[in-house]
């Protein structure tokens, strides 16, 4: 019978259309006064007494909260997190990149009271203006020292603000994303509401004690060279 | 009594939202026949071939992403089994199950999309592509926790995949399996009976099956004109010779049938996934960096292997000079190559049918042009 299936297809479209969305609003979600006493922590009538302004905002539909995506911990986003103590100036980093965006300058002189001499990072820039997020740098570390990170709202209207200096990378919050480091999906570590402050955390093996430290490369280094 | 008319050229493209990217096509109608149609492309070359021969064999992966950029899963499986085979790496069981995973997945999304935008051009504006597009996202969700990325993937490593999923990815993709199923059902609920769809759709641009052999053309519109060629049941890679599933064939080669097949390949896909999951098995994902190390220098020689994408049959051909790049890399691109007999769709035809023919094609300016 002509038109039976476009009544099925009709009876498709209405039941979707109660549907509730899947698209969301962001950055920023509108609410209503219910939602925002419940972002206040209060609840609406002592909203609406408490605070008439943000009320009569909020009832006329002004009102807005910030919006958090869900993302998965492994994404690869910037901005990059690097431990400058973890980094050996090793260069592979660098090597792997297809674009040859990352610059390593490094001279030997950096002396570490645990662990002897190594090379010092003079330059170590990023220029994520032309990078693509594939993550081989990452994976090439063979010290755990650059990670992936997990935010995706760094853009800036300067150009050269992208070039991610070890100053800017230093100063930066440390959230790692678990991109090709498992020992944070075995720690069940979360980039969205941790941090992580101390480099010896990042690494893929425990934290040896301060004793073994010392055991390790004082007193054996001691005797030996004895 | 019959009206005098003047043959019209019309250019479409290449900034045109039917045109699947940047395309052009120079038409001239008499009336509202199409007489003659020239197609012009170009625009998205980014010379990726040329760029692969100063990459090594890991970087080119990247590369792989860009070309066909809906079905980029796809890519780096037929870019990694066209090394494994030039450096003859043994791949690992379990990176193999999990790129055959990702790889069908990225075939419903694939198929997904090229339904979508096959309504989209009807003139059925957003409504089923919305509803497409609303399961696609849900496959990106799971890319995002299998790689970290939606659609510059860049999965696979020579060898297998370079980390393994996830805990939750399991009973999300459990879950996301049920899901497709029933915007399949949907969708054919929606569609399949719809008799809009049939009257725009049913007869058009019909194909004979010899000119499409004798064109090379092959994916879903070979299987839509009753040709049972499938190289993952022909020439079995990975390892789908330890899995059953059906071939999907329909003999009418119109509009209708390239849909229809598209369909119904999705639906094969979830099957195929299921037997997956079932067969995976624990272990390692890579070889280790011994066996393979980051910077592979494969020995002299040459490989060509192709995989059924979802376009058609995807091949990458590799000659190396035993050095860390490739001499030169050629990609028999399914798009361009299913591209070749636009002539003789649209000529003849409506001037309405001609976006949903070039719909139907499912080509993907990205690979056209690399």
């Amino acid at each position: 019978m002509i038109g039976l299936g476009l009544t099925r297809g009709f009876l498709v479209t209405l039941r979707n259309f109660v549907r509730s969305p899947v698209t969301i609003q962001y950055p920023d979600r509108h609410v209503g006064l219910f939602g925002a006493a419940k972002e206040a922590g209060m609840n609406p009538f002592r909203f609406l007494v408490g605070r008439p302004g943000d009320s009569i905002k909020a009832i006329a539909g002004l009102a807005t909260v910030p919006v958090k995506l869900e993302q998965s911990p492994r994404f690869r986003g910037n901005e990059f997190v690097f431990f400058e103590d973890r980094c050996t100036a090793c260069a592979s980093c660098a090597k792997y990149c297809p674009l040859g965006i990352i610059e390593i300058v490094s001279v030997p002189g950096k002396i570490d009271a645990l662990e002897g001499e190594s090379y010092k990072l003079e330059v170590f820039d990023i220029d994520i203006g032309r990078c693509m997020f594939c993550g081989l740098c990452v994976e090439a570390c063979p010290y755990d020292a650059l990670h992936m990170g997990t935010g995706f709202e760094q853009s800036t209207y300067v150009r050269d603000e992208l070039i991610l200096t070890l100053d800017v990378l230093n100063a930066a919050e440390k959230k790692p994303s678990s991109f090709y480091r498992p020992q944070f999906e075995e720690n069940a570590f979360d980039p969205f509401a941790e941090t992580i402050e101390n480099h010896y955390d990042a690494g893929r093996h425990e934290r040896p004690s301060d004793e073994d430290m010392k055991k390790r490369w004082v007193d054996e280094r001691w005797t030996n060279d004895d | 009594m019959a009206i005098k008319t003047q043959p019209v050229t019309v250019n479409l493209g290449p900034q045109h939202p039917s045109t699947h990217g940047v395309f052009r096509l120079r038409v001239m109608f008499d009336g509202e026949e199409i007489v003659d149609v020239e197609p012009i492309f170009g625009y998205l070359h980014r010379g990726s071939e040329k760029l692969a021969e100063e990459r090594t064999y890991t970087q080119i992966i990247t590369l792989t992403d860009r070309m066909d950029y809906v079905s980029s899963m796809l890519n780096n499986q037929a870019y990694m089994l066209a090394v494994e085979k030039l450096a003859g790496i043994e791949p690992t069981p379990r990176g193999v199950w999990l790129r055959m995973i990702a790889s069908e997945l990225q075939r419903i999304a694939s198929h997904l999309v090229a339904t979508g935008f096959l309504l989209q051009d009807l003139g059925a504006l957003g409504t089923p592509l919305i509803y497409a597009m609303r399961e696609r996202e849900n496959i990106l969700d799971l890319f995002e926790m299998l790689c970290g990325a939606r659609i510059t993937t860049s999965y696979l490593r020579p060898g297998g995949v370079f980390m393994d999923a996830p805990k939750e990815f399991w009973p999300a993709l459990d879950r996301e399996l049920v899901d497709i199923v029933n915007t399949l059902d949907e969708l054919e609920k929606y569609l399949s009976g719809n008799e809009i769809v049939f009257s725009r759709t049913k007869g058009t641009a019909v194909l004979p099956p010899e000119m499409l052999i004798n064109a090379s053309i092959t994916g879903p519109m070979l299987r839509a004109s009753g040709v049972d060629w499938d190289l993952r049941h022909r020439n079995p890679y990975d390892y789908y010779d330890r899995i059953q599933f059906k071939r999907i064939l329909h003999t009418a080669s119109d509009n209708y049938a390239r849909y229809w097949v598209r369909i119904q390949e999705a639906r094969e896909s979830v099957v195929i996934i299921r037997q997956c999951v079932e067969q995976i098995e624990p272990g390692e994902v890579r070889p280790s960096f011994d066996e393979v190390p980051h910077l592979i220098r494969p020995p002299k020689g040459d490989a060509y292997v192709a995989i059924e994408s979802s376009k058609g049959e995807l091949g990458f051909y590799l000659v190396s000079d035993g050095g860390i790049a490739p001499y030169r890399m050629h990609v028999r691109a399914p798009s361009l190559i299913n591209l070749t007999l636009l002539r003789e769709m649209l000529i003849g035809g409506l001037f309405g049918d001609l976006f949903v023919s070039f719909g139907s094609i499912d080509l993907n300016m990205g690979e056209v042009d690399r």
